[in-house]
Protein backbone atom coordinates (compact mmCIF):
# COMPACT_ATOMS: atom_id res chain seq x y z
CA UNK A 1 0.00 0.00 0.00
CA UNK A 2 1.51 3.44 -1.04
CA UNK A 3 2.38 6.43 0.99
CA UNK A 4 1.13 9.50 0.58
CA UNK A 5 -2.91 9.63 0.86
CA UNK A 6 -3.52 11.32 4.06
CA UNK A 7 -6.29 11.52 6.63
CA UNK A 8 -7.71 9.67 9.05
CA UNK A 9 -10.88 7.73 6.67
CA UNK A 10 -10.73 5.71 5.07
CA UNK A 11 -12.96 5.93 2.02
CA UNK A 12 -12.82 2.98 0.79
CA UNK A 13 -16.54 3.05 0.03
CA UNK A 14 -16.11 6.76 -1.64
CA UNK A 15 -12.26 5.44 -3.50
CA UNK A 16 -13.21 5.68 -6.96
CA UNK A 17 -11.87 3.37 -9.55
CA UNK A 18 -11.17 5.74 -11.97
CA UNK A 19 -8.92 4.05 -14.10
CA UNK A 20 -7.58 6.24 -17.14
CA UNK A 21 -11.46 7.06 -18.40
CA UNK A 22 -13.95 7.49 -15.82
CA UNK A 23 -17.55 6.70 -17.34
CA UNK A 24 -19.54 9.85 -16.28
CA UNK A 25 -23.48 9.55 -16.61
CA UNK A 26 -24.63 13.12 -17.35
CA UNK A 27 -28.17 14.11 -16.92
CA UNK A 28 -29.55 17.65 -17.63
CA UNK A 29 -33.36 17.93 -19.64
CA UNK A 30 -31.46 21.32 -21.39
CA UNK A 31 -30.09 20.64 -24.72
CA UNK A 32 -26.97 23.43 -24.84
CA UNK A 33 -26.23 22.44 -21.17
CA UNK A 34 -25.88 18.86 -21.96
CA UNK A 35 -23.90 19.72 -24.63
CA UNK A 36 -21.29 21.69 -22.91
CA UNK A 37 -21.23 19.56 -20.04
CA UNK A 38 -20.27 16.43 -22.29
CA UNK A 39 -17.43 18.63 -23.63
CA UNK A 40 -16.64 19.76 -20.23
CA UNK A 41 -16.34 16.02 -19.58
CA UNK A 42 -14.61 14.99 -22.48
CA UNK A 43 -11.66 17.48 -22.13
CA UNK A 44 -11.10 16.25 -18.40
CA UNK A 45 -10.18 12.74 -20.58
CA UNK A 46 -13.83 11.25 -19.11
CA UNK A 47 -16.04 8.82 -20.98
CA UNK A 48 -19.62 10.40 -21.01
CA UNK A 49 -23.04 9.37 -21.53
CA UNK A 50 -25.78 11.90 -21.25
CA UNK A 51 -29.65 11.31 -21.04
CA UNK A 52 -32.39 13.97 -20.70
CA UNK A 53 -34.61 13.23 -17.84
CA UNK A 54 -34.21 10.87 -14.74
CA UNK A 55 -35.88 8.00 -15.96
CA UNK A 56 -34.07 7.59 -18.84
CA UNK A 57 -31.38 7.81 -16.58
CA UNK A 58 -32.43 5.21 -14.36
CA UNK A 59 -33.13 3.17 -17.04
CA UNK A 60 -29.38 3.35 -18.25
CA UNK A 61 -28.66 2.73 -14.79
CA UNK A 62 -30.24 -0.66 -14.60
CA UNK A 63 -33.26 1.07 -12.25
CA UNK A 64 -35.64 1.75 -14.34
CA UNK A 65 -38.43 0.06 -15.67
CA UNK A 66 -37.02 -0.05 -19.32
CA UNK A 67 -33.89 -1.43 -18.67
CA UNK A 68 -33.17 -4.32 -21.18
CA UNK A 69 -31.61 -7.36 -19.70
CA UNK A 70 -27.50 -7.73 -19.99
CA UNK A 71 -27.62 -3.56 -20.98
CA UNK A 72 -26.88 -2.16 -17.51
CA UNK A 73 -23.21 -0.29 -17.82
CA UNK A 74 -21.05 0.88 -15.54
CA UNK A 75 -20.47 4.16 -14.25
CA UNK A 76 -18.42 5.93 -12.20
CA UNK A 77 -19.82 9.40 -11.37
CA UNK A 78 -23.43 10.57 -12.14
CA UNK A 79 -23.70 13.84 -12.42
CA UNK A 80 -27.47 15.53 -13.08
CA UNK A 81 -28.99 18.70 -12.93
CA UNK A 82 -31.69 19.54 -10.10
CA UNK A 83 -34.70 21.25 -12.02
CA UNK A 84 -35.96 18.70 -14.38
CA UNK A 85 -39.37 17.86 -15.11
CA UNK A 86 -41.27 14.91 -13.89
CA UNK A 87 -38.01 13.42 -11.50
CA UNK A 88 -36.06 15.90 -9.90
CA UNK A 89 -32.26 15.69 -9.73
CA UNK A 90 -32.86 15.28 -6.13
CA UNK A 91 -35.69 12.19 -6.54
CA UNK A 92 -32.86 10.61 -8.54
CA UNK A 93 -30.11 11.25 -6.29
CA UNK A 94 -32.18 9.69 -3.71
CA UNK A 95 -33.03 6.38 -5.92
CA UNK A 96 -29.90 5.79 -6.76
CA UNK A 97 -28.79 5.98 -2.81
CA UNK A 98 -32.04 3.53 -1.88
CA UNK A 99 -30.01 1.23 -4.65
CA UNK A 100 -27.86 -1.80 -3.01
CA UNK A 101 -26.36 -1.82 -6.83
CA UNK A 102 -25.53 1.75 -6.83
CA UNK A 103 -25.76 4.01 -3.82
CA UNK A 104 -21.60 3.69 -4.00
CA UNK A 105 -21.42 5.63 -7.28
CA UNK A 106 -20.71 9.23 -6.55
CA UNK A 107 -23.73 11.84 -7.70
CA UNK A 108 -23.03 15.37 -8.11
CA UNK A 109 -25.82 17.98 -8.52
CA UNK A 110 -26.18 21.04 -10.57
CA UNK A 111 -27.72 23.96 -10.29
CA UNK A 112 -28.85 27.03 -11.97
CA UNK A 113 -30.20 28.57 -8.54
CA UNK A 114 -28.01 29.20 -5.79
CA UNK A 115 -30.35 27.98 -2.91
CA UNK A 116 -28.42 27.27 0.17
CA UNK A 117 -31.55 24.82 1.32
CA UNK A 118 -31.67 23.08 -1.78
CA UNK A 119 -27.96 22.59 -1.60
CA UNK A 120 -27.85 20.89 2.05
CA UNK A 121 -30.46 19.10 1.14
CA UNK A 122 -28.58 17.32 -1.63
CA UNK A 123 -25.24 17.00 0.41
CA UNK A 124 -27.14 15.67 3.41
CA UNK A 125 -28.93 13.43 0.75
CA UNK A 126 -25.53 12.04 -0.22
CA UNK A 127 -24.58 13.94 -2.80
CA UNK A 128 -20.67 13.95 -2.96
CA UNK A 129 -21.10 17.93 -4.69
CA UNK A 130 -23.48 20.74 -5.30
CA UNK A 131 -22.41 23.36 -8.46
CA UNK A 132 -23.95 26.06 -9.52
CA UNK A 133 -24.17 26.13 -13.40
CA UNK A 134 -23.09 26.82 -15.56
CA UNK A 135 -20.14 24.87 -15.41
CA UNK A 136 -16.73 25.87 -15.96
CA UNK A 137 -13.70 24.31 -17.30
CA UNK A 138 -11.78 24.85 -13.46
CA UNK A 139 -15.16 23.65 -11.95
CA UNK A 140 -14.89 19.77 -13.50
CA UNK A 141 -11.63 19.63 -13.58
CA UNK A 142 -11.55 19.94 -9.77
CA UNK A 143 -14.43 17.72 -9.49
CA UNK A 144 -12.27 15.11 -11.17
CA UNK A 145 -9.17 15.58 -9.00
CA UNK A 146 -11.62 15.74 -6.30
CA UNK A 147 -12.80 12.14 -7.31
CA UNK A 148 -10.20 10.19 -8.42
CA UNK A 149 -7.95 8.41 -5.29
CA UNK A 150 -4.97 8.16 -7.43
CA UNK A 151 -2.58 5.87 -6.97
CA UNK A 152 0.87 7.28 -7.94
CA UNK B 1 -10.10 39.60 -42.23
CA UNK B 2 -8.62 38.58 -39.10
CA UNK B 3 -8.64 41.78 -37.63
CA UNK B 4 -12.07 43.09 -38.39
CA UNK B 5 -13.14 39.72 -36.94
CA UNK B 6 -11.37 40.73 -33.56
CA UNK B 7 -12.79 44.22 -33.39
CA UNK B 8 -16.49 42.50 -33.88
CA UNK B 9 -15.80 40.33 -31.40
CA UNK B 10 -14.51 43.22 -29.01
CA UNK B 11 -17.52 44.90 -29.74
CA UNK B 12 -19.99 41.97 -28.64
CA UNK B 13 -18.62 42.51 -25.24
CA UNK B 14 -18.15 45.63 -24.94
CA UNK B 15 -21.68 46.35 -25.80
CA UNK B 16 -22.77 43.77 -23.70
CA UNK B 17 -23.92 41.33 -25.59
CA UNK B 18 -21.68 38.37 -24.53
CA UNK B 19 -19.98 37.61 -21.28
CA UNK B 20 -17.42 35.65 -20.15
CA UNK B 21 -19.47 32.66 -20.36
CA UNK B 22 -18.59 32.94 -24.04
CA UNK B 23 -14.92 33.23 -23.07
CA UNK B 24 -15.49 29.19 -21.61
CA UNK B 25 -17.31 28.02 -24.53
CA UNK B 26 -14.18 29.37 -26.89
CA UNK B 27 -11.70 27.66 -24.55
CA UNK B 28 -13.46 24.44 -25.12
CA UNK B 29 -13.32 24.21 -28.97
CA UNK B 30 -9.85 22.50 -29.93
CA UNK B 31 -8.73 20.51 -33.08
CA UNK B 32 -11.25 17.80 -31.83
CA UNK B 33 -13.93 20.49 -31.97
CA UNK B 34 -12.87 23.28 -33.86
CA UNK B 35 -16.24 24.87 -34.99
CA UNK B 36 -17.38 23.96 -31.22
CA UNK B 37 -18.85 27.09 -30.20
CA UNK B 38 -20.41 28.08 -33.12
CA UNK B 39 -22.40 24.51 -33.00
CA UNK B 40 -23.06 25.66 -29.89
CA UNK B 41 -24.80 28.70 -30.53
CA UNK B 42 -26.58 27.39 -33.89
CA UNK B 43 -28.09 25.00 -31.37
CA UNK B 44 -29.42 27.23 -28.52
CA UNK B 45 -30.74 29.67 -31.59
CA UNK B 46 -32.67 26.43 -32.86
CA UNK B 47 -33.58 25.15 -29.47
CA UNK B 48 -34.53 29.20 -27.87
CA UNK B 49 -36.57 29.62 -31.62
CA UNK B 50 -38.88 26.50 -30.25
CA UNK B 51 -39.00 28.26 -26.71
CA UNK B 52 -39.67 31.73 -27.75
CA UNK B 53 -43.08 30.21 -30.27
CA UNK B 54 -44.07 28.44 -27.01
CA UNK B 55 -43.97 31.53 -25.08
CA UNK B 56 -45.51 33.66 -27.51
CA UNK B 57 -48.77 30.90 -27.86
CA UNK B 58 -48.85 31.15 -24.05
CA UNK B 59 -49.25 34.88 -24.00
CA UNK B 60 -51.96 34.69 -26.65
CA UNK B 61 -53.95 32.74 -24.04
CA UNK B 62 -56.09 34.90 -21.24
CA UNK B 63 -55.42 34.59 -18.00
CA UNK B 64 -51.92 33.85 -18.42
CA UNK B 65 -50.56 30.39 -17.05
CA UNK B 66 -47.72 32.22 -15.42
CA UNK B 67 -46.48 28.81 -14.24
CA UNK B 68 -46.03 27.66 -17.72
CA UNK B 69 -44.78 30.69 -18.78
CA UNK B 70 -42.26 30.82 -15.92
CA UNK B 71 -41.35 27.33 -17.07
CA UNK B 72 -40.41 28.43 -20.80
CA UNK B 73 -37.94 31.07 -19.21
CA UNK B 74 -36.32 29.14 -17.19
CA UNK B 75 -35.36 26.88 -19.65
CA UNK B 76 -34.70 30.01 -22.22
CA UNK B 77 -32.85 31.31 -19.08
CA UNK B 78 -30.91 28.67 -18.71
CA UNK B 79 -29.66 28.04 -22.33
CA UNK B 80 -28.77 31.96 -22.41
CA UNK B 81 -26.87 31.82 -19.32
CA UNK B 82 -25.00 28.62 -20.39
CA UNK B 83 -23.68 30.55 -24.00
CA UNK B 84 -23.52 34.08 -22.39
CA UNK B 85 -25.98 35.88 -23.63
CA UNK B 86 -25.71 39.02 -21.39
CA UNK B 87 -28.05 41.27 -22.38
CA UNK B 88 -30.53 38.22 -22.92
CA UNK B 89 -30.19 36.69 -19.70
CA UNK B 90 -31.18 39.77 -18.05
CA UNK B 91 -34.09 40.39 -19.70
CA UNK B 92 -35.30 36.87 -19.17
CA UNK B 93 -34.57 37.48 -15.21
CA UNK B 94 -36.62 41.06 -15.41
CA UNK B 95 -39.40 38.43 -17.04
CA UNK B 96 -39.53 35.68 -14.63
CA UNK B 97 -39.98 38.31 -12.06
CA UNK B 98 -42.86 39.60 -13.44
CA UNK B 99 -44.12 36.21 -13.69
CA UNK B 100 -43.54 35.37 -9.96
CA UNK B 101 -45.36 38.46 -9.02
CA UNK B 102 -47.85 38.18 -11.86
CA UNK B 103 -47.93 40.89 -13.72
CA UNK B 104 -49.24 40.03 -16.75
CA UNK B 105 -48.33 43.62 -18.48
CA UNK B 106 -44.96 43.27 -17.35
CA UNK B 107 -44.48 39.67 -19.11
CA UNK B 108 -45.76 40.96 -22.40
CA UNK B 109 -43.42 44.16 -21.91
CA UNK B 110 -40.56 42.25 -20.95
CA UNK B 111 -41.08 39.49 -23.69
CA UNK B 112 -40.95 42.53 -26.23
CA UNK B 113 -37.64 43.48 -25.16
CA UNK B 114 -36.42 40.11 -24.64
CA UNK B 115 -37.11 39.48 -28.26
CA UNK B 116 -35.70 42.47 -28.96
CA UNK B 117 -32.26 41.73 -27.47
CA UNK B 118 -32.80 37.95 -28.93
CA UNK B 119 -32.96 38.87 -32.58
CA UNK B 120 -30.07 41.61 -32.34
CA UNK B 121 -27.84 39.24 -30.98
CA UNK B 122 -28.68 36.33 -33.58
CA UNK B 123 -28.22 39.26 -36.45
CA UNK B 124 -24.58 40.01 -34.23
CA UNK B 125 -23.51 36.16 -34.22
CA UNK B 126 -24.70 34.72 -37.47
CA UNK B 127 -22.16 37.94 -38.97
CA UNK B 128 -19.64 37.33 -36.79
CA UNK B 129 -19.56 33.38 -37.25
CA UNK B 130 -20.08 34.13 -41.22
CA UNK B 131 -17.21 36.10 -40.87
CA UNK B 132 -15.17 33.43 -38.90
CA UNK B 133 -15.76 31.01 -40.99
CA UNK B 134 -14.11 33.08 -43.75
CA UNK B 135 -11.12 34.12 -42.28
CA UNK B 136 -10.24 30.68 -41.33
CA UNK B 137 -8.84 28.74 -38.54
CA UNK B 138 -6.97 30.00 -36.39
CA UNK B 139 -2.71 30.88 -36.73
CA UNK B 140 -2.41 29.23 -33.66
CA UNK B 141 -3.58 25.83 -34.37
CA UNK B 142 -1.24 25.64 -37.63
CA UNK B 143 1.88 27.45 -36.15
CA UNK B 144 4.74 24.77 -35.76
CA UNK B 145 5.82 24.94 -32.40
Amino acid sequence: MGGGGGGGDSSEDTAVELGDEPHVLAVDDNLIDRKLVEKLLKNSSCKVTTAENALRALDYLGLGNETLEGTVSKVNLIITDYCMPGMTGYELLKKIKESSVLKEVPVVIMSSENIPTRISQCLEEGAKMFMLKPLKQSDVKQLKWHLMKCRN
Amino acid sequence: MRRQLAIMRKSLFDQGHLDEQFIELEELQDDANPNFVEEVVALYFRDSARLILNMEQALEGKPFDFNKLDGYMHQFKGSSTSIGAKKVKAESTLFREYCRSGNAEGCVRAFQQLKKEYGTLRKKLEAYFQLARQTGPMETASRPK
